[in-house]
């Protein structure tokens, strides 16, 4: 597979499955910071504050385009298995990074 | 681990996948409303508790996810690291588990 690094499916492959890592080990801290609801709104409040910082914003709009090109890259993987191949299949790689990086953007244009 | 268990599980990840590309969407869209002018523990509570649609909701998202993300980290264990048998199978179903555990703490948290 390290022969194909030329071609863009080889970095379709590559980003789909390291999203979906990061993703997955970012599931438990999500979890758990939700989960201090429980404690009292006050303890969610302290958390949240601490996030309120533009480092920590760039870092959740770095996940959220992550969750975007996994789930649009899902999406290319499932038509591509599941349907007949066709010609127009080959753009949904470019989908999934425009896609990616809009919600990223309008993310952070919302945010700040 | 029989072929016929690996076609199982290999079609548990793609169904999974299929409703967690409507829970997702779904998510993001949220995610980038809800952000603007900053979240607190009010706002988000306010949103959330006592609503059942939000049990069902988040309830079968942290399921979806919970498999899907423990299936995909066993197929990037198998193929980067090289690593099967029960042992991997063991950890997997360990992480199922947390994150099973952790996503109901955290709606427990929302809801209650």
């Amino acid at each position: 597979m390290n022969q194909n690094r030329d071609k863009k499916e080889y970095w379709a492959s590559f980003v789909q499955r390291w999203s979906g890592v990061v993703l997955a080990l970012f599931l438990p801290v999500h979890f758990w910071v939700l989960s201090l609801a429980l404690q009292g709104g006050e303890v969610l409040d302290g958390f949240l504050h601490w996030t309120d910082v533009p480092l920590v914003k760039f870092a959740e709009a770095g996940l959220i385009s992550l969750l975007a090109v996994h789930l649009l890259g899902g999406f290319r993987i499932l038509i591509i298995e599941f349907f007949r191949w066709a010609e127009w299949q080959s753009n949904l790689i470019a989908v999934a990074i425009g896609g990616s990086f809009a919600c990223g953007l309008l993310f952070l244009l919302r945010a700040f | 681990m029989t072929n016929r268990l690996e076609i199982k599980l290999w079609l548990a990840h793609r169904l999974t996948g299929m409703a967690l590309g409507l829970f997702v969407i779904i998510h993001l869209i949220t995610m980038i409303v809800v952000i603007q002018g900053g979240l607190s523990a009010a706002e988000i509570m306010e949103r959330t508790s006592s609503n059942i649609l939000v049990v069902i909701f988040y309830g079968l998202f942290v399921i979806a996810a919970a498999i899907h993300g423990s299936l995909g980290l066993r197929t990037v264990a198998q193929e980067v690291l090289s690593w099967r048998g029960s042992s991997l199978n063991f950890v997997i179903l360990v992480f199922f588990a947390l994150l099973c555990v952790l996503g109901m703490v955290a709606i427990k948290g929302l809801v209650l």
